[in-house]
């Protein structure tokens, strides 16, 4: 289970980097959303994969799952939709007013000396 | 009494959402709310500062749990004062925002710039990881919102690229704090700091990699080269009062380092040693050169503040990345002055635009109230590039002595000192172009000077100044206060034991106890 979970987790998190590293809006959504699953399912595993176990402190009862991560990941997969729902309507906004989705900034649009700004999103 | 610390958090949540239910078509009534909720912030924030400045500890359990079960908000010396720090920068910039209409130009200003300052408080006074990430998200949804106010398609093009940098950042927070959690078990501050200095040195790689991983997210935060590639074109492209009131929000960053790492992973601990001297200094001294060669580089003055920004959060860090007392009392001191001058260049650059068509580096006829705002620019500019009179000598002063002992001192003592001479340059080249060189063009007559800023604008760039200013005569005092602050940060065991001693409503009372 461990190597299947892991594995699942490697695999969201390449394919997220890599259509990150594209430069349109929409595959670069795509990608941010596969790495918030990626995080979640890691989130998920630290607090050790159990099948079964209790999570609430019982008698007789020895083995416990981490009730814990599975409170941080409902916070940090709210919080991560709402993101991208934001990224989303304003990705739209820029796309329907620029008639443009490049993330980047395109050379020459901008004076050279923007060249250092267009790098963070490429 | 205790309840006072989670004021700073609870009324800007709560004007906020007034704001917007109760005022929602009257910018007058808007107005009248968020200043009077940013005037009673300040007041809560200096008696929060007061109470901690005799180097008390005061913690407060969300809904009585006590730590590390529950949430924990702590007032030490450094919070209360980056506190405070933000209330009264909110201040000017929310009279500023007024002065030039900025906050009528779209809706919903004033209700984002009270969640944004909730964020940022709460990050500020929060005793647990997962509640500073939670807190990241408050401030960073609503600079989202503020960061596109007023519209347009370059604005809301620079906001994509903001938007989708920090929700990367945040992703990486997250795995940051899961494989910290998966090291120790707990996410709360004290708690982890007892945890990690248990890990036994053979088994320190999961450790080390959440301490690289966290480092990385606040050096996002903190636009440290090479993460700082959001900050030029986001700054620049946001309204003034909104970049002016970002200036704070790269400081987070600085806070959260100077924070986790004294706290949770101290100097002497062996499995995060060389993070700070091998990786975080060269860091941070490329990016107080890369800021300044940007300031003498860049062909527009919003950039060119940007960039500035960059070079003082570069000073800061290499404060920090000393890692002694001496280096983060000198880091507190500047983090202050970089703040204020950092805000009042960004207004500055709108008094500039009020009266041109754009911000090109290039001459243009006079703009009204030409003497003034450069007058004002001037002031400014020194403070930033660290000339004498104005704090940012004394603070660069500070930073050269506390690295006196430190390996890398010639490298430190020459991009420092250089780095000063280059950014006058640059300063003076914009100075001179914007303000003089505009008197050898004709002045179009049908457009005559343009519009004057509002008289508002100037008492809020005015009363930054003079904040800046004070900061530098009362240097001794400050630097003094830094000193404890710094003292408090390097001995967290009453930090520790008050987050973890304090009982809650479902604590067994210990023995010795009555």
């Amino acid at each position: 289970m461990e190597l299947l979970v892991a594995s699942a987790i490697g695999v969201l998190t390449a394919g997220g980097i890599y259509l990150t590293l594209r430069l349109r809006t929409f595959p670069v959504i795509l990608g941010i959303s596969l790495l918030t699953y990626a995080v979640n399912v890691f989130l998920f595993t630290s607090g050790r994969l159990t099948v079964g176990a209790a999570p609430i402190l019982q008698d007789g009862i020895d083995a416990y799952a981490d009730p814990l991560p599975q409170a941080l990941v409902l916070t940090a997969i709210v919080i991560s939709f709402g993101m991208t729902a934001v990224v989303v309507m304003i990705g739209l906004g820029a796309f329907l007013g620029s008639d443009d989705d490049h993330v980047d900034d395109l050379p020459g649009e901008q004076s050279q000396t923007d060249e250092s700004a267009s790098e963070g999103t490429s | 009494m205790t309840h006072w610390i989670v004021a700073p958090i609870i009324l800007p949540a709560l004007v906020a959402p007034f704001i917007v239910l109760a005022a929602r078509y009257h910018i007058g009534i808007q107005r009248v709310l968020s200043v009077a909720g940013v005037v009673a912030l300040i007041a809560v924030a200096a008696s929060l500062a007061w109470q901690a400045a005799d180097g008390k500890t005061t913690l407060y359990q969300m809904g009585d749990w006590a730590a590390p079960f529950g949430i924990v908000l702590v007032a030490d010396r450094l919070s209360t004062m980056m506190v405070l720090l933000t209330s009264v920068l909110a201040l000017f910039v929310l009279l500023y925002a007024i002065g030039s209409g900025w906050d009528d130009r779209g809706r919903h200003f004033h209700a984002l710039f009270q969640f944004q300052l909730m964020g940022i408080m709460g990050a500020f006074l929060t005793g647990d990881l997962f509640n500073l990430f939670v807190f990241f998200e408050v401030l960073l949804i609503a600079s989202y919102g503020l960061m596109i106010h007023a519209g347009g398609n370059a604005r809301l093009k620079a906001g994509v690229q903001y938007v989708l940098f920090n929700l990367i950042g945040s992703t990486l927070f997250l795995f940051a704090l899961g494989s910290l959690y998966a090291e120790t078990g707990t996410l709360n501050m004290a708690d982890l700091a007892q945890r990690v200095a248990l890990i036994g040195p053979e088994e320190t790689v999961g450790i080390r990699v959440a301490a690289v991983l966290l480092l990385l997210v606040f050096a996002i935060k903190a636009a440290l080269v090479p993460l700082h590639f959001w900050l030029p074109s986001s700054y620049s492209e946001a309204p003034a009062p909104v970049a002016a009131l970002f200036a704070i929000m790269t400081k987070v960053g600085a806070y959260a380092i100077i924070r986790v790492y004294t706290m949770v992973f101290p100097p002497e601990l062996e499995s995060t040693a060389g993070l700070f001297d091998v990786w975080l200094l060269p860091a941070a001294l490329v990016s107080l050169a890369l800021g300044i060669m940007g300031v003498l580089a860049v062909k527009k003055l919003d950039r060119l503040v940007a960039f500035s920004v960059i070079g003082s959060m570069g000073m800061v860090m290499i404060s920090i990345s000393l890692f002694t007392p001496e280096g983060i009392a000198a880091a507190l001191y500047y983090i202050v002055h970089s703040t204020l001058a950092g805000a009042t260049l960004f207004l500055i650059s709108d008094l500039v635009r009020t009266g041109r068509a754009n911000l090109d580096l290039t001459p243009q006829p006079v703009i009204a109230g030409n003497a003034l705002t450069a007058g004002l620019y001037f002031a400014a500019a020194i403070a930033m590039a660290g000339l004498p009179p104005f704090s940012g000598f004394l603070g660069k002063l500070l930073v050269l002595d506390a690295a006196y002992d430190s390996a890398l001192m010639i490298w430190i003592w020459a991009i420092v000192l250089s780095s000063g001479l280059i950014s006058i340059f640059g300063f003076a080249r914009a100075g001179s172009i914007l303000f003089w060189k505009a008197h050898s063009v004709e002045t179009d007559e049908d457009r005559g000077l343009g519009v004057r800023p509002a008289a508002l604008s100037y008492v809020a760039v005015g009363g930054l100044i003079t904040l800046l200013a004070a900061h530098t005569i009362f240097a001794g005092q400050v630097h003094g206060y830094t000193t404890k602050m710094a003292a408090q940060l390097f001995s967290p065991e009453p930090y520790i034991s008050q987050v973890l001693e304090t009982p809650g409503k479902l604590s067994k009372p210990k023995e010795g106890d009555h």
